[in-house]
């Protein structure tokens, strides 16, 4: 019996040690916005910066960058400044887990941006879910992170599956005999890239317009030879593209020259945004006519949109249309964070996540940020642009403010 | 769909070509020095990028560049096997040289990122966008070339292994080192100047890859080397003319797959080389064989 109750004043005072240690860990990483405390806000992300998405991590850390840079200008965040804790993945799901987990545990950062591409935003929210941290991101915009539900997950961005709905809406406003008859729907399996291409698809089809070819091929593929050969062999009005880079288009571009075939609209899911990259690839006279949908660009017409271009090409050097899509959300991701930590005065994740779902409409470079249930940004303006005469202009939807004319058929290649 | 199956065919049949110029530095270096070169596809993507710097900066056509890059690559490859593969020796070589190759790849890759940066970068000339119409299709000039240049590579390869001395040295290097040694080759010399060999041929591999893949970045190697490490297995590890053949049947096989389902593509090729390597452990042509030649 007096064994019994050593033990038991033993566990009471482990227990009371525990507590005590939770505690004073809970208050170091959710209440970091104590007035003493003038140490750094660090905000920790993982990006890739060498893998197969490289280009892309390399404009986001640029977008994170100037972002930090710009709020650091005005006096940082509740008086502190903002230091950006920035690991590698290596594009690398795998390896994204694990920055994140040491982010959190071992660097013990106070809040969390996201990194590049759904593949990698899908495992990373869920480590940041897992320690409570809000996770606000911009390229992770697929179904592949929203179906999980998670409650910390916010995407400032344009939700993926919407982001060819322009164009479908442009489609349904021609009328039949002014629309194309056939179309192939060739699509790398992707995330990003298939969703929105299946999403047309179907819908292009209860409009009449016949699929003579819907395929979708392996991601990583050195050589797209003999699928775009298939597409051009069916010689359709129409190609729709489900391309993640500038290597994908500029494939399909090449073998349709050499098949001497030119669809009369060619639209790819991302590729022609890459600005510098993409004209390089194909050529100037190539890219006439090519269509991509966005939800941003170098010439947005929003004030805080357009300091941000200057600044980065007096930061980085270029113009301004080598600055691409990638800059501008990550640097709404910081905009999204720093609006809900003014508004909280705090740096609890668990405020953030509250402040983020209580239907507030934000402001981004991007345009207006507001977030449903599952952290997708309802409010998110979806664009589609092409190129025409070098240059990169926004061409639906034909109402809006700063849309010109769209060149159909497409001009024939000439690069 | 005859139309299409004859046309995938002859796609596969001349990117065949383009990977067994890639592969070929990959299944000389194993044949004689017994080394796993898994830094063969940033040899590629480094090739690809000095004909990049040519190209751009220096206006030289990608053919006549080759001139320049096949024999950089011939003293970058004998720099990297002195530095970095002589000095290992005994039991523990072979895995030893393994990671010594991957440490190479990464300070290769570290060095492209920092001299050209993540974005894509690509080849571009007249007959990288242009084809002939032969046998009823259009064929990319880019392809042909490529195609025509593996079929002459190999073909010097395969003269200077056994028409000349030092393919005498190289092939008695194969079948026994410690008996070449005793009949006075200096196998040390022969072993650098294979490995200079085998990269400076991965130089014209690397210029048509860098025209056909529509674009290039640092990281492009790492896509690549699964696939050549596969097309030298199903050849049989140090045929030089299996490497074409294996590599034909690869990407004949995708390109013929493609037409139903290409998600099936890859799959389809790697299920047939474990079926045929189940029944020919040693590879189509099997490295026995090839060292007996």
């Amino acid at each position: 019996m007096r064994s019994l109750s050593h033990r038991a004043r033993f566990m009471a005072l482990g227990a009371t040690v525990a507590l005590g240690a939770a505690l004073v860990a809970a208050c170091s990483s959710s209440n970091g916005s104590s007035s003493a405390n003038k140490s750094p806000i660090v905000i920790g992300t993982s990006l890739s910066l060498t893998g197969d998405f490289s280009a892309d991590g390399q404009a986001f850390k640029r977008g994170y960058e100037l972002w930090a840079s710009d709020v650091n200008a005005k006096g940082g965040l509740l008086g502190r400044k903002v230091k950006l804790e920035i690991l590698n993945d290596n594009s690398s799901p795998t390896q994204v887990d694990t920055n994140y987990t040491d982010l959190i545990t071992v660097k013990h950062v106070d809040l969390t941006f996201g990194p590049f591409s759904s593949l990698l935003t899908a495992p990373a929210a869920q480590v940041a879910h897992r320690y409570g941290y809000a996770f606000v991101e911009g390229a992770g915009g697929s179904g592949l992170v929203f179906s999980e539900k998670l409650p910390n997950v916010f995407d400032v961005a344009l939700p993926v599956v919407n982001s060819l709905d322009p164009f479908i809406n442009w489609m349904k406003s021609l009328p039949a005999s002014q629309r194309p008859a056939t179309a192939a729907y060739p699509s790398a399996d992707d995330p990003f890239a298939s969703p929105q291409v299946a999403k047309t698809q179907a819908t292009l089809e209860s409009l009449g317009i016949k699929t003579v070819y819907s395929k979708v091929f392996p991601e990583e593929v050195p050589d797209y030879l003999p699928n775009a050969n298939l597409v051009a062999s069916k010689k359709p009005d129409m190609v729709v593209l489900g391309s993640t880079d500038v290597p994908t288009v500029s494939s399909f571009m090449h073998a349709f020259q050499q098949q001497h075939f030119n669809p009369k609209i060619f639209i790819a899911t991302a590729g022609p945004d890459q600005g510098g990259a993409f004209v390089s690839a194909v050529g100037a006279g190539n890219a006439n006519g090519m269509m991509v949908p966005n939800a941003w660009f170098p010439g947005f017409q929003k004030a805080s949109s357009m300091k941000m271009v200057n600044e980065y090409v007096q930061k980085y050097g270029g113009s301004a249309s080598d600055v691409n899509a990638d800059v501008a959300e990550a640097y709404s991701v910081g905009e999204v964070v720093a609006q809900a930590v003014d508004h909280n005065k705090s740096l609890s994740n668990s405020k953030i996540i509250s402040y983020l779902h209580s239907g507030v409409t934000l402001d981004s470079v991007e345009g207006p940020v507001m977030f449903n249930a599952l952290g997708e940004n309802v409010k998110a303006i979806a664009f589609v642009f092409q190129w025409q005469n070098g240059q990169y202009v926004q061409v639906l939807p034909t109402n809006a403010q700063g849309s010109k004319s769209i060149v159909v058929p497409k001009p024939n290649w000439s690069g | 769909m005859a139309n299409q199956i004859a046309q995938a065919i002859a796609a596969g049949i001349l990117g065949g070509g383009v990977y067994a110029l890639m592969a070929a530095g990959l299944t000389l270096i194993f044949g004689v020095l017994d080394i796993i070169n898994v830094a063969q596809g940033i040899f590629v993507v480094l090739g690809a990028y000095l004909s990049y710097v040519l190209s751009v900066h220096l206006h030289i056509d990608l053919f006549v560049g080759l001139l320049i890059t096949v024999p950089a690559m011939f003293i970058i490859g004998i720099v990297i096997y002195w530095l970095f593969i002589r000095p290992l020796r005994g039991a523990e070589r072979t895995s030893m040289t393994l990671l010594a190759c991957f440490a190479v790849a990464l300070i290769i890759e570290g060095i492209l990122y920092r001299e050209f940066g993540s974005n894509y970068v690509s080849l571009k000339a007249w007959y990288t966008t242009s084809s002939v119409h032969l046998f009823g299709f259009y064929l990319p000039v880019i392809y042909l070339l490529g195609f025509g240049l593996a079929v002459v590579a190999i073909g010097l390869i395969y003269l200077m292994l056994y028409r000349t001395k030092f393919g005498r040295a190289v092939r008695a290097t194969m079948q026994n080192q410690t008996a070449a040694r005793l009949v006075g080759i200096d196998v040390n010399r022969v072993a650098a100047l294979t490995f200079g060999v085998g990269t400076a041929v991965t130089a014209i591999g690397g210029m048509v890859f860098g025209a056909i893949s529509g674009g290039f970045t640092p990281n492009s190697g790492y896509d690549l080397i699964s696939r050549l490490l596969a097309i030298v297995i199903l050849a049989g590890m140090g045929s030089i003319g299996g490497a074409l053949a294996a590599a034909v049947f690869m990407t004949t096989a995708e390109a013929v797959v493609d037409i139903w389902q290409p998600t099936w593509s890859v799959a389809v090729f790697y299920l047939a080389m474990v079926i045929i390597l189940t029944v020919r452990p040693q590879g189509i042509f099997g490295r026995a064989g090839v060292r007996a030649q």
